[in-house]
Parts: C-alpha cells; structure tokens; sequence
C-alpha cells in the first residue's frame, strides 16, 4: 500500500512540473466554458425548464464540465502505458512485483489529484465572476467529492483498456479516435445527457460515459439525492472495466510469454 | 515568391501522403473517424433542434449554413496549418534547428510535417453541411448573396489560416503555451459554428473589433439570410471580410519573422 | 570556406531570484574567437560541455545571429543568407535526428530530395552511391524509430549529404554509437575529404574520432579559442610528462634518477614521469646503468592526458 502511495504523490509532482502548460489549458477550459455557456443559456432562453434544468443550472454545468476534463480526462486517450507497451518496456513492468493495474490506477490518481487543483479551479471560478451559479451546500460538496472520486476509477478503468488493446493493435490512432468520440458524446460534455432524445438518452445513461460527467454533474446541482445509486451505478462499472482490465493484463502476460514481446 | 512556396507546399505534402498510403486500410478508418470527431459539434446541434426550432432566432437550416460555413473554414485551414502548432515541441526538443538548416521555411516544414489523407476527414461532414444546408435556406437567391456564399468560405480560410499562425508564433514566447492559443483556433472553430448574437452583444462587439472571428461567416451571412446587423454596422461590413483576413495576414507574417528573429538571438 | 573573425555570442538569462522576482545576466557563451577554415580541410573542434561549441556551430549554420563579430561561410553570411547557405552545406546534430520518425529512411531522404530541388536523376546516382558507402541497404525501408542508433546515424549523414554540399558539419556524430558502427562513420568520412574534397568540421567528445580523422584541431574552452593547429604541435605545446615504464628484474625500492621521479609502482614495474624539459634518452641511459633492468618503454602521452591538462591550465596561443 505505501508503495502505491508513493506512487501516486510521484506522479503529482511530475505532473506538477508542467505548470505552464497547465495554466494555458485551464485558460482555454474556461473559455470554452463561456462559449459553451452561450449555447445552452440560447437553448435554455427558448426552453426554460428543459431537462429538469433551468438556466442557472445549465451555465453551472458547463462550467463544471470544462472543470472535470483533465481530472476525469474526458478527452479519453490512454495512459503513459501505452508507450512503455510500444517500447517493449512493459515487460520490466510486469516483472516487478508490483500489479501492473494497481500500479498505474496509483499513477493516474496522482495525476488527476493535481488536475483536480490546476484544472479543476480555474473555470468554476471563471465562470463566478461572470455569471451566478448554482453552489451547492457543504453536504453536496461532500457529495459531489464521492462521486469524482468514483468518475476517476471509472474513467482509469477505460482508458487502461484502451491501453492495453495496443498489445494487439498495429496502429492505435484508431482506437484513440473512438476513444475521444465516445467519451466526449456519451459524457454529457459535448451537451448535457438531460436533453438527450427518447432512448439515446436512456441508452447514453446507462453506459459508463455517464459515470465521469453527468452524474457528477446532476450530484453538484442537487439533482440527484439518491447518493447510493448514483455511487452503486458508478461503483458497478468501475468493478465491471477493472475485472476486463484483470483479463486482459492476463492475456497480454500469456502473449508476451508466448512471443517473448 | 508566393507561387515557389506553393510549389514546395504541394509537393511536400504530396510527398507525406504517399508515406501514408502504403497503410490504406488504417487510413479509411482513420478518415471515418477524424470524421466522426469533427460530427461532434453537428450532434450537438441537432440534438438542440429537437428541443426547439429557433436558436436565437436562427432556424435549423440557418444554423446548418453557419455550422457549414465556419466548418469548411476552419477544417481546411486545420488541413493546411493545422500542425503549425506543434511549434513549441520542435523547439523543446531542439529539432526547429534541425528545420533551420534546410533552405525551406520552417514553418512550411512543419505544416506539411504529417500531412495525410486523413485530414479529410475533418472536410467531410463540415463540407456535406454546407452543401446539404443551401437549398433548404429560405433565401431569395441575389447575385450578391450568391457571390457571398464561396467569398466566406474563402474569407474565413484565409482568417483561420492566419489565426493558426498566430497561435503558433505565440509558442516562440510561450514554449508550453500551445493550449492557451486552443481557445482562439479552437474556440474560434467552435463559436463560428453558432450564430453570434446568442453570445451577447458585448461578445459580439469583441469578436467585430477585437478578436475579429464575426468575418468569417457572421457579418456576409447576415446578408445571405436577409437579417439586421445587431450591432448596426454599415453594409461595407458584409464583404469586409478579405480585408481582415489580409490585415490579420500581415500581422501573422509580422509575428512569426519577429518570434523567428528572437528564437535565432536567444536560442531559445 | 569558413571565415569567423571576432565573434561574440551572449544570451540573457533570467534567474529566480525570489519568490517572483528574477534577475537577468548577460552569459557569454562564445567570447571574441577568430579561425579560418579552408576549402578541404577536416577540422576537429574541442571542448568541455557548455564551452561554446554548439553556440559555433549554430552561428556557423545560420540558426543563431552572433552577437558581435563577422561570420562567412562560403563567402555568405549566415544568419542573413540562411537559406542560400542552406542549399551549400550539410549538417548533422548527433544527439538528435534530422529525419522524420514515422517515415521510412527512404521517404526522409526524398523529402529531402525535395527540400533542396534535386533531381531525380541526380538524386538515384547520389542515393546508390551513398547506400553503399554507408551501408544502408538493409534498413533503407524500416521507419526511422525502428533504427538502431549507428543505423540512425548513417541516415542522418546521409540525409545531410543528399544536396553534396562542399561543407559538412557534424555536431557529436559518433555520439553513443557502438564500436563497428563508429568505424563505418570514421571510414565515410575520410573517403569523402580525401575524395570528394569535402570540408568537414567536427565537434566531438571523442578523442579517438580526433586522433584518426582531423588534421587539424581547434580547441574552446569558457568560449575562447585555447589552441588551433595540427595534433602533434597540441601535444608540444601543452607540457605534459611522457612516461617510462621500467621493469626491473626484481621488485625494489622506487628508482632514483635525476630529471624524473617514479608516480606508480607494481611489484617489480615502476612508472617514471618524465617532464617535458628533459632529455628522456638520459634518463633511460641513467636508469639502465645503474638497475637491473628487464625491459624499458617510453609512452608518449596520451590525447587525453593533453586535452585535461589545456582544458586545466589554457594554454594561449
């Protein structure tokens, strides 16, 4: 466990490193944040409570998404694995005797931990200045911490997979593309999952995309007050990638010992 | 001069287009997809239109021409500049020298750095749009209108063009900055797509005089559409836009000799 | 073919100082240095890390501009006529590639081809010709990322050479490349000075590289000139010891004669410097008559020996 730990505060500090680059993106976060902002307050304008929103409600969201992009990494992509994969150098990994998913779950909450403050911040207080949004009361705010908390397993959960399929890929552009598409659709980051049509919004919330963005989201607004539903619908499908992620580290280890990498 | 870097842009291009051909089956699918990214914004929108019929005042085909108009804009000057901004990565790793030893321009070195079929696919569902959106305008057809419809597109490549440039001169101060600039070409591609005035006036003041994204399809679609200007401004507004596009042009061009000039003082 | 007469180069570098506040110092990085390099010539230039070297090459290139001083390459200057200079020289920067990772080393070079207007025809005689000479056959369609480091650097001398420019400059080229390797780009080298008349420059770690291609040897160090001229005079002109190794036929207390004094013993081998002053045929008479001696050797020093010691003590010239 210490080792894990250790981890993930090594992985804070690189990350903390690169604060440049972190502060130019926040800056364009928050700017997407108003544009986005723009078009839902005209959508909202010609259908006031659509979605069980109103327009305060849907300014606050697209604050708060433009805020979760880089601790749940809603642009999707994998992990630094992929390219110790691409090098062979997975092999060293797997022979430590570290778990390789444990290692590299360690590894990205050290990362999202310092995304949560260089990312997280800057849009919601952004969009403050300008506009009212809708704060929710510090018992939310606990809330609203449980189920990030839980977008991130989820989202680790994904991107770990995503990772992996590079063992069996020649070229992975492809699957990165997928990736990007279906995470930023299915999220509700492209537009809130609320005003989904018919069943592709029955659909959109039951996939794990909704786990990273929308749920948190309606927590943060005081939407949704069934805490334990929301966090076992969250907790299931990280359970769910996390076991086809043990799989298919499994089947990756019998191919490297097969092909000998 | 113009035409030598045209020749030279064609063939490297040419060039890095035949590299990527030996793998054609991994090249429609990457086509599909940087397809499929680039819907993205469209779904949006057509999500929005099942919810209401008028955004701002705009009808679904309205909003279609301008998501077509600034589509094709910002995907072609994507295809053409669009890896300008890996700028700040050829100086961090010390290979713009590298650039600057060879008797090419180095930013035409680093557009063409990739290029590949599968930049289409970011023309394709912004071009289909376009086309698809024209005969369902409920416009009366003038020569003037007719004449503005290829004169945006154009325009709006040539400020896009430019903008790239610029955001890609800014990594000459701000090596790590390439993200800051997103919010301009990025957001720029993001916010054209809508009509302007659901931004608010302010925003639509700021992005006439300041940051100058309304040339691109705003201000001669106001004309296409037969709507009032918001803002008032005079009909020379209307057809302003290559003469922005020339303005920001020569700014861009100013930019990258002074960020160029600095870099070979500084080394770095 | 190169002309430099008193260059200067000095950046502006900016310290933190405090929590927000921050120093800038001027930082010479090359001071004052003049040389003249003539068309043929193989040129090695030395010196410890951060001595100016690179801050040279780049001034010499056309990348950076020179602070102070004139520069001409081929009769052109640089940092003014970047691109007509680019057309006349090759460059190679061995810590990193000029070629394209995802490219196939083919495609790189006909890129190239492009980048400088050579013509096909040309180019297919050039390319043949350079295949064999370096050995790229085997790898000429592997994508650069999948090369070796020797292969990679074969590409790049190849890449730099595809416009057969009259002057070649490497920056580190046998930079962590293994030992057969090494000799293959040693080899090249020499053919194409001594047969194809090409001026070549070199920067180097790589003392071997020095000893077995350069005539000529410039050496920098704080960003000034501390030696230009042939290897031999180098060796002349920095004082350091040659060393006789004695073995005597038993072993003994440390040998005393008059001009040298013994640095090292192992058993019956002892190690005698002898400072360049004196006379070493009359150490070795002295020692031979009065110790029973085995066998005597005299070893000349050693590059390295002579490049630590200029690097130490800056020998003007």
């Amino acid at each position: 466990m210490r080792l894990y730990a250790w981890i993930a505060a090594y992985a804070f500090r690189r990350y903390s490193t690169y604060r440049v680059a972190a502060l130019s993106a926040t800056l364009t976060n928050t700017v997407f944040g108003f544009l986005r902002a723009g078009v839902l307050i005209a959508l909202w304008h010609a259908r006031p409570s659509l979605g069980g929103y109103d327009v305060a409600d849907a300014v606050t969201f697209s604050f708060l998404t433009q805020a979760l992009i880089e601790p749940v990494r809603v642009f999707g992509g994998s992990l630094d694995l992929t390219e110790r994969i691409r090098t062979g150098d997975v092999s060293i990994d797997l022979h430590r005797p570290a778990d390789l998913q444990g290692w590299w779950l360690a590894d990205d909450l050290g990362r999202a931990a310092f995304a949560v403050i260089s990312r997280g911040a800057p849009p919601m207080i952004g969009g403050a200045l300008v506009f009212s949004l809708r704060w929710p009361s510090p018992a939310t705010w606990a809330a609203f911490a449980g189920a990030v908390l839980l977008a991130m397993l989820v989202s680790f959960g994904l991107r770990y997979l995503v990772s992996l399929a590079v063992f069996w890929l020649h070229d992975d552009r492809g699957i990165h593309a997928i990736s990007l598409v279906t995470t930023m659709f299915l999220s509700g980051m492209i537009i809130p999952l609320v005003v989904f049509p018919g069943w592709l919004g029955t659909l959109a919330h039951a996939l794990p995309w909704a786990a990273l963005i929308q749920l948190p989201a309606d927590v943060f607004l005081g939407k949704r007050t069934d805490l334990l539903t929301v966090y076992a619908f969250q907790t299931a499908w990280a359970a769910a990638l996390f076991t086809a992620g043990r799989l298919l580290t499994m089947a990756a280890r019998r191919r490297l010992v097969i092909n000998g990498g | 001069m113009v035409a030598e870097s045209v020749r030279m842009y064609v063939v490297l291009a040419g060039t890095w287009m035949r590299a990527a051909a030996q793998y054609p089956a991994s090249m429609v699918m990457l086509v599909v997809t940087q397809a499929a990214v680039t819907s993205l914004d469209l779904a949006a929108i057509l999500i929005i239109f099942v919810h209401t019929p008028r955004l701002g005042g705009f009808s679904l085909p309205e909003v279609m021409f301008l998501y077509g108009t600034a589509g094709v804009s910002f995907s072609v000057a994507d295809i053409l500049l669009g890896t300008a901004e890996r700028l700040g990565e050829h100086i961090r790793q010390g290979t713009l020298d590298a650039l600057l030893v060879r008797p090419v321009s180095p930013l035409l070195q680093i557009a063409t750095e990739d290029f590949s079929p599968r930049r289409i696919g970011k023309l394709v569902p912004t071009g289909a749009v376009l086309v698809l959106s024209l005969p369902r305008l409920d416009v009366h057809w003038t020569p003037d209108r007719i004449a503005l419809v290829p004169l945006m597109v154009a325009g709006g490549i040539w400020i896009f063009s430019a903008l790239w440039v610029l955001s890609a001169t800014w990594q000459f101060a701000v090596v790590d900055g390439k993200q800051a600039t997103n919010s301009v070409t990025y957001g720029g591609g993001y916010l054209t797509q809508y009509p302007l005035s659901i931004f608010g006036r302010d925003a639509l003041r700021a992005l006439t005089w300041v940051l100058p994204l309304a040339f691109v399809n705003w201000e001669p679609a106001l004309r296409v559409l037969d709507r009032p200007d918001p803002l008032g401004l005079p009909v020379f507004f209307h057809f302003a836009s290559p003469l922005v596009a020339a303005v920001l042009s020569l700014l861009a061009a100013l930019a990258w000799r002074t960020g160029l000039r600095r870099y070979r003082s500084t080394g770095s | 073919m190169i002309e430099v007469d008193d260059v200067s180069k000095s950046f502006t570098v900016r310290r933190r100082t405090g929590r927000l506040r921050r120093s800038r110092t001027l930082v010479g990085a090359v001071d004052r240095i003049s040389f003249t390099v003539a068309a043929g010539e193989f040129v090695g230039y030395l010196g410890p890390n951060g001595a100016g070297k690179s801050t040279t090459i780049k001034m010499l290139t056309g990348i950076l501009t020179p602070s102070s001083g004139r520069v001409r390459v081929g009769g052109l200057d640089p940092s003014r006529q970047r691109t007509a200079l680019a057309r006349r020289i090759g460059v190679v920067f061995g810590q990193r590639t000029t070629l394209w990772w995802d490219l196939p080393l083919r495609d790189s070079l006909t890129l190239i081809r492009h980048l400088y207007r050579v013509d096909r025809s040309t180019h297919r005689s050039r390319l043949a010709e350079l295949t064999e000479l370096l050995d790229l056959g085997a790898f000429l369609d592997t994508p650069v990322r999948q090369l070796s480091l020797g292969q990679r650097m074969r590409g790049d001398l190849a890449a730099a050479l595809v416009h057969d420019p009259e002057l070649l400059v490497l920056d580190e080229p046998t930079i962590g490349l293994d030992v057969v390797s090494k000799a293959t780009v040693r080899g090249f080298l020499t053919r194409l000075n001594a047969e194809q008349g090409t001026t070549i420059l070199l920067t180097t770690h790589d003392l071997g590289d020095i000893e077995r291609l350069c005539r000529r040897v410039m050496v920098i160090d704080h960003g000034r000139l501390a030696y230009d001229g042939s290897l031999q005079d180098l060796r002349a002109t920095v004082d350091a010891d040659r060393i006789l190794i004695v073995d005597l036929a038993r072993a003994a207390a440390p040998i005393e004669v008059d001009g040298a004094r013994v640095v090292r013993t192992d058993g019956p081998r002892q190690w005698l410097a002898i400072p360049p002053a004196v006379n070493a045929a009359t150490v070795v008479a002295a020692v031979a008559g009065r110790y029973d001696v085995e066998d005597i050797a005299l070893r000349e020093p050693g590059i390295e020996d002579v490049i630590t010691r200029l690097y130490r003590t800056g020998v003007p010239i």
